[in-house]
Formats: structure tokens, C-alpha cells, sequence
């Protein structure tokens, strides 16, 4: 198992460094100076050097990334140029309410997706077999944006239940666990389970229907188990992948969540990046999708090992 | 010549048969071509400038008709403009948008696919590794920032869509590619002397192509909700133009006065994905391909 996790992060690390180059060079295919957006356009050659200097764009590319990742790996994303803070500390603020709302909308597009799928699955050609495959393939192909704003015309302007905005009362952006915050969660975190809950109900289908038609099934019924007992065994081998799919897919939420969050307004690190977007505010979008890609990556890793400590066959292979 | 080429042709009228067969697969495709008929015809078509609105008659209802006795039949939108005409042009682009990448990724992604499957070795690491850091990115977070980088515009969203779907189209091609070239006919194919361009045009493009097409499909949708996507945010298609997912976004403020109409665009998203989706499983199907 220790041979397999080593081999596992020696395979992660260049792709991590591969990450971070990427992210580095985001900045350098900007059309324009990207200091432009900091210097008053009247601004003079001279200052426009010294800046230059400072910054360090005056050096050669391979050196700033040497320096740039080197700060990054001791927590120094550099200085966000909007608003002269820190970007370690705006993105880590964003990234605690991105990882709040892709955790809440994970749990339940797992649980109505994979108990869906896992139905399904087991009574294939059943009416909710039918009814799983309709949902799963709305589900993937619903553009989740528009989903946010319909699921608002109708539980916020038309039935004025849930608010249709923001992460708290009065415009707070601090999450705190009570009814009044948490009244905000409710429809950003069900948008997003719908991506999920698409791809769950999808592969758990498959899964489980390969799983029924394997030889040990056949098996355990001629020896005379009953219907839970095999349940049981069918769980047991469709743990292993649904786990990898539920933690590919909470991945991938938290870096895909920047459309919803722009929807429902949420606080988040999609919120970030596009506030950085649109002031041009480079370090904190290299920061930002540094700080996502790195926690992707990690994730994999996360899901690799606790796949192969669920199911041996994987560490031998 | 023709002795090898019959059975391959027997094999796609094969699949076409399957295919019109498929009752879901054949209504999509009707409402798809129907779309992209409606969009190439739209100057014919007898509706409104989808350009020109008038600031007196904005967000109105569905099926409003004008003192003049002119019907807007889905309504209109924020500066008055006909919201039929411009769901009917906003097809051109957002059809382009999701279609144009995927065909792009198609052909760099098993290009790329196909060298690193067929020639192997470190060839392969070097290609697979470097496709893995872009793999390491969700594709929207990847679509988003590679188009934040670049500014907004319709060129930038083709290339950064481009760049997010190659990956994943690589990963495909590569891994049929392998298991194609170890196959025996290959061999027997090495042995009796041709060449590997003789080999990868007669034998491993033939075995490839049909299972990456396939699976490139089921990436319109995809690409589609994304392209809209970055139009909702600001990133892709500039106004005025008509496009479903700019549409959606500078309709977002009448969402509590005309929430019908502003919901539309969004709508004619999800059809024409599901479409796509229902298509490309069908086009599965009907060839047999189990990824």
C-alpha cells in the first residue's frame, strides 16, 4: 500500500509542476501589459519601467517562474493589483465558501443520483430504470446557469421562499451554521447537484448492471442467498468506483462552480475569478486557478489512494 | 481494392439502418435540423430585424402584438427587439460555437492520439504527460481562465474551447489506438510489408476514428453549455449580437418582470443539448462502441 501511494505521488508531482507552469503562463498569453491596469494612462516611460522592476517583468521568463513558484510553494501568491491585499487570503476566504457550497451540492446529487442509478441498475427495463435514464440525461445536458435562474424565478420572485441571491442577511459573506445562512445554500447548492447527480445516476446504472451480470452472482444465488445478502455484496463492489466518480465530481464542482456562483451572487472563488476577469487583475487570477488546479490534482491523488485502500485488485495491478 | 472496401461499406449502411431505426435518435436529429435549417433561412424567414428594437416596446409578454398589428410571438427583450428573430439568429453562433471546437479537438485530439498510441515509447509520455497537466483542469474552470487570459470574443472562445476538448479527445484516440495496434491484423499487416503510414491510414484510422467521432459527439452538448456559458459571463460573443447564452445574460434583470421570456434562451440551450445527447447515445448504438 506505502509503494503504492509513493508511486502515486511521484506519478502527481510533475503534473502538479505542469499545473503551475500553465498557471504562470496565463499572465504572458494576455494580450496587453499586464500592468496596464494598474498604471494611470498618462503614466511615463520611466514609471512604467520602475514598475516594471519591481514587479520583476523585466526578467527572463524562466527565472520570474522560478521566483514565482517558489513563492507560491511557501504561501505567497503575490499582491492582487485591485485591491493591494494579499491573494493568499482573498483566495483562501472564497475557497472555505466554494468548498461549503461544492460539499452540500455533492451530498445530494450523490444521494438521489446514486440511489437513482443503484435502483435502476438493479430493476433494469423498470419504469424508474426509464425515469433514471430520462433524468440522467436532462441532468448532463441542462445548461446549470439557466437551471439557477429558473429554480429563482420560481422559489424566489414567484413563491418568495428563498432568497435569490448572496450567502447571508444583509449581504454578509461570512458563513455561519444557522437557518438564516443557511435558508442561502439552499438553491446554489441544489443548481449544482444537478451536475452530479446526472453522472452518479449514469455510471451507478452501468456499474450495477455489470456487477449483476458477473459469474459470482449467479454464484451466490445457486448456493441460496437471498436477495439482501447479494445487495449486500453488490454495494460492496460498486463502493470502490462510486467513491472515485464522488470525488472526481466534487472536483470538479469546485472549480467549475464560477457560472453558478455568478448566478446566485455566492462569495466564492468563482466570484473571485470573476471579479479578476473583468478588473484585470492578473496575480489573483493566476493565484485563484493555481490554488483550484493544485486542490484538483490533490484530489485525484486523495481518490486514487482511497480507491486502492478499498479494493486491493487496484494496488496490485 | 473493392474486395476490402464492400464489407466496410456493408458495415455503415449497417449503422444507418440501426440509426433510423432508433425513434428517440431520428426525432432529435429532425428538431436539429430543423434549427439549423431555420438559422441558415432566418433572412427568409419573414421575422423581425433581430437588431433593431424599440425602446417603448421592451420586455413584453409572449404573443404580444403591437398596436400596428405586429406580433411578437415570443415577446421581446430588454431594448425591445423580437425575441423570436433572435433566438432563430442566435442559433448560427450558438450552434457554431458548440459544434466548431469539437470539430477542431476532433481532428488535433486524434491526431495527437493516434501518434502517441501508434509510436509509443517516449513519444507517448511526452504527449500523455503534457495532456494530463491540461487534464488536471475542470473543463469549465480551464475554458474560463484560458478565455479570462485572452479577453472576450468569439475567436478567443473557439480557441480556448478548442484547447479544453483536445485533451480529453487524446486520451480517447490514444487508448483505442493502443489496443488496436497490438491486434493481429496489424501484425499481419507488419509482416507482409507495409509501411506504418500504410498501416495507420488502412488500419488503425478505421478502427479509431469511429469510436473518438463518437465520443466527440457527446462532447457538442457539452461544449454547447459551456460556450453559452462563457457568453453568460461576459467572455465570448460581444452585444449586440444574438447569441442564446449572451442572451440569457442581459436578460437576467427581467427575470422578475418578464420571466418567461427571459428564460427562453436558456430553454433552446437545454433542447438543442439534450438533442445532441440522444443523438450521439443513439450514433452509439447503432455502432456498437463501448467506451
Amino acid at each position: 500500500m506505502l509503494l503504492y501511494i509513493l508511486k502515486r505521488v511521484f506519478y502527481v508531482v510533475p503534473v502538479a509542476l505542469g499545473v503551475s507552469l500553465l498557471c504562470f503562463l496565463l499572465v504572458h498569453i494576455a494580450p496587453g501589459d499586464p500592468l496596464v491596469s494598474v498604471l494611470p494612462a498618462d503614466a511615463s516611460q520611466a514609471l512604467v519601467e520602475q514598475m516594471r522592476v519591481a514587479y520583476g517583468f523585466d526578467r527572463p521568463l524562466p527565472v520570474q517562474f522560478a521566483i514565482w513558484l517558489g513563492r507560491a510553494l511557501t504561501g505567497d501568491l503575490g499582491t492582487s493589483i485591485a485591491t493591494g491585499r494579499p491573494v493568499a487570503s482573498e483566495v483562501s476566504t472564497a475557497v472555505a465558501n466554494t468548498v461549503l457550497l461544492a460539499i452540500v451540492a455533492t451530498l445530494i446529487g450523490f444521494a438521489i443520483g446514486g440511489a437513482l442509478g443503484f435502483i435502476a441498475g438493479y430493476f433494469r427495463g423498470s419504469w424508474i430504470d426509464r425515469l433514471a435514464t430520462i433524468l440522467s440525461i436532462a441532468g448532463v445536458s441542462v445548461p446549470h446557469y439557466w437551471l439557477g435562474m429558473v429554480l429563482v424565478i420560481v422559489f424566489a420572485v414567484t413563491l418568495n421562499w428563498l432568497p435569490a441571491s448572496g450567502a447571508g442577511p444583509g449581504g454578509s459573506s461570512q458563513w455561519a451554521w444557522d437557518w438564516e445562512h443557511a435558508r442561502y445554500l439552499i438553491l446554489p447548492a441544489v443548481t449544482m447537484s444537478v451536475i452530479p447527480m446526472g453522472i452518479v445516476t449514469r455510471t451507478l446504472r452501468a456499474l450495477v448492471g455489470d456487477i449483476l451480470s458477473q459469474e459470482f452472482v449467479d454464484a451466490l444465488r445457486a448456493k441460496g442467498m437471498r436477495d439482501g445478502a447479494i445487495f449486500a455484496h453488490v454495494v460492496k463492489n460498486a463502493a470502490p468506483t462510486a467513491l472515485a466518480v464522488m470525488g472526481l465530481q466534487l472536483g470538479y464542482l469546485l472549480g467549475g462552480s464560477i457560472l453558478i456562483e455568478t448566478v446566485f451572487s455566492w462569495p466564492g472563488t468563482g466570484f473571485l475569478l470573476n471579479a479578476a476577469i473583468f478588473q484585470r487583475d492578473l496575480p489573483l487570477l493566476q493565484g485563484t486557478i493555481l490554488v483550484l488546479g493544485i486542490f484538483f490534482v490533490a484530489l485525484n491523488l486523495v481518490v486514487d489512494v482511497a480507491q486502492a485502500a478499498l479494493d486491493p485488485r487496484i494496488r496490485r495491478s | 481494392m473493392d474486395a476490402t472496401a464492400a464489407p466496410h461499406r456493408g458495415y455503415w449502411a449497417g449503422v444507418g439502418r440501426r440509426l433510423m431505426r432508433d425513434r428517440v435518435a431520428m426525432a432529435c436529429a429532425a428538431v436539429l435540423l430543423a434549427l439549423v435549417l431555420a438559422a441558415l433561412l432566418a433572412p427568409w424567414l419573414g421575422l423581425a430585424d433581430p437588431y433593431r428594437g424599440s425602446i417603448a416596446r421592451r420586455l413584453r409578454p409572449i404573443g404580444f402584438v403591437t398596436p400596428q398589428g405586429v406580433v411578437h410571438w415570443l415577446g421581446t427583450d430588454e431594448q425591445g427587439r423580437d425575441m423570436l428573430a433572435r433566438l432563430i439568429y442566435g442559433a448560427r453562433l450558438s450552434l457554431f460555437l458548440g459544434i466548431v471546437p469539437v470539430f477542431n479537438a476532433f481532428v488535433i485530439g486524434s491526431a495527437l492520439g493516434i501518434l502517441a498510441g501508434y509510436v509509443g515509447g517516449r513519444v507517448n509520455m511526452a504527449i500523455m504527460r503534457t495532456i494530463d497537466v491540461f487534464y488536471a483542469f475542470p473543463s469549465v474552470l480551464l475554458a474560463i481562465a484560458i478565455s479570462g487570459a485572452l479577453g472576450a470574443g468569439i475567436t478567443n472562445s473557439l480557441l480556448s474551447l478548442t484547447i479544453v476538448f483536445v485533451p480529453p479527445i487524446a486520451r480517447v484516440a490514444e487508448s483505442v489506438t493502443t489496443s488496436v495496434r497490438s491486434l493481429d491484423f496489424v501484425d499481419a499487416a507488419r509482416a507482409s510489408g507495409a509501411g506504418a503510414l500504410t498501416i495507420i491510414r488502412v488500419h488503425v484510422l478505421g478502427n479509431v476514428l469511429g469510436p473518438v467521432f463518437v465520443y466527440a459527439t457527446g462532447l457538442i452538448s457539452v461544449a454547447m453549455i459551456l460556450a453559452s456559458g462563457l457568453s453568460f459571463l461576459g467572455l465570448g460573443t460581444k452585444p449586440p449580437e444574438p447569441e442564446w447564452g449572451l442572451m440569457l445574460n442581459t436578460l437576467r434583470t427581467a427575470i422578475y418582470s418578464q420571466p418567461l421570456v427571459a428564460a427562453l434562451p436558456g430553454a433552446m440551450i437545454f433542447m438543442v443539448s439534450i438533442c445532441f445527447n440522444m443523438l450521439s447515445d443513439g450514433l452509439r448504438s447503432a455502432m456498437d462502441v463501448k467506451l
